[in-house]
């Protein structure tokens, strides 16, 4: 737990509750649950689409405010984070920990009385995988942390899409994996430019741990890896050939700019680290579209 | 009640305060709209 001494004298400004959320990363949360309730087959009252969604925003901002209550004291040896509220003394760490569990525990609450049960408890388990098994306990400990905290964002699509119908069926689950597969070369591309950063916080991230030829190695893998299984939910009959084409042209985009990134040899320590920086933008990008292009596909099929 | 005698202070727990009450105010229509959606 952190141990950030704060003198705190001014009341804490609502923008830094707000920031304890972090909006930024919700907004993807928001769009890939939006993407997985408008794309399942079912649909619900549109208060009760709103209800879930709002609900899986609460919850992910919640599990966001967990994480950082708990990550303060890393958080401040990054440059990157060290403006956070908590690290930057903005804020009681108490304040934080009891925002994030409300958060959490309301939106479990209301998700399970305005949906339903399914829904609530997939998302309760989506917290607790983020805040608890990540932060808690695979972050500090394992370079494979990634890998396996990548199902704490994996969630938001398949709980839209339980929302919507009440049931797991496979295309939810097969959404499911293709951001579980996602997610590590998307943050290895960033731990990549920010090596320095998690190095000086001791956080054992795969360029730190295995270094960075390691790191490009299993980028292209995961790229590679990802170029079927986005086209899987295609190939099972889930969507049609808007999505499925999509999803061949993003993930070669993908897979092209891995390539670049897995092929580099090790580097000087001034290195502009461009084709890491362009993967991961386009890693943010690709799943944008790609979940837009399962929207879009679901409008043009319907 | 004592005054907090920094103005920026109150200026802080004002705008909160006011944040507090439109997302209580937001959750109660909510609740309403969502016994609605139920019901019918």
């Amino acid at each position: 737990m952190n141990q950030i001494a704060t003198a705190l004298q001014a009341p804490t400004d609502w923008r830094d509750f707000y920031a304890l959320t972090k909006p930024k990363v919700m907004s993807l949360v928001v769009f890939t649950a939006l993407c997985g309730l408008i794309a399942a087959p079912d649909r619900i009252h549109p208060v009760l689409a709103f209800t879930a969604i709002l609900c899986i925003a609460v919850g992910a901002g919640g599990a966001a405010a967990l994480n950082q209550w708990w990550e303060a004291d890393i958080d401040a040896v990054m440059r990157r984070t060290a403006g956070r509220p908590l690290p930057a003394g903005r804020m009681n760490p108490v304040d934080a920990r009891d925002f994030g569990i409300v958060l959490s525990a309301g939106s479990v609450l209301l998700m399970g009385v305005a949906i339903g049960w399914l829904a609530a408890a997939i998302l309760a388990v989506s917290i607790f995988y983020y805040a608890v098994v990540y932060t808690v306990w695979l972050k500090p400990r394992t370079p494979q942390n990634i890998v396996i905290g990548g199902g704490a964002g994996a969630f938001p699509p398949l709980i839209g899409w339980v929302a919507a119908t009440g049931e797991i069926t496979a295309m939810p689950i097969v959404l499911f994996a293709i951001i579980f597969f996602w997610t590590p070369p998307h943050f290895w591309a960033l731990a990549l430019f920010v090596k320095s950063d998690y190095a000086k916080a001791g956080i054992p991230m795969m360029p730190v741990v295995a270094g960075e030829q390691a790191t490009r190695r299993q980028i292209l893998l995961y790229a590679v890896l990802l170029l079927p299984l986005s086209v899987v939910p295609w190939w099972i009959g889930g969507t049609g050939a808007v999505y499925g084409v999509s999803a061949i042209v993003l993930s070669l985009v993908f897979l092209a700019l891995s390539v670049r990134v897995g092929v580099r040899r090790p580097l000087s320590e001034d290195d502009a680290m461009k084709p890491e920086k362009q993967l991961f933008a386009w890693s943010i990008i690709y799943l944008f579209a790609l979940f837009a292009a399962l929207v879009a596909d679901r409008l043009v099929l319907s | 009640m004592a005054q907090d005698p920094n103005p920026d202070h109150d200026r802080i727990k004002r705008s909160r305060n006011m944040v507090m009450a439109l997302a209580l105010g937001g959750f109660v229509i909510l609740v309403y709209f969502i016994s609605i959606a139920k019901m019918g």
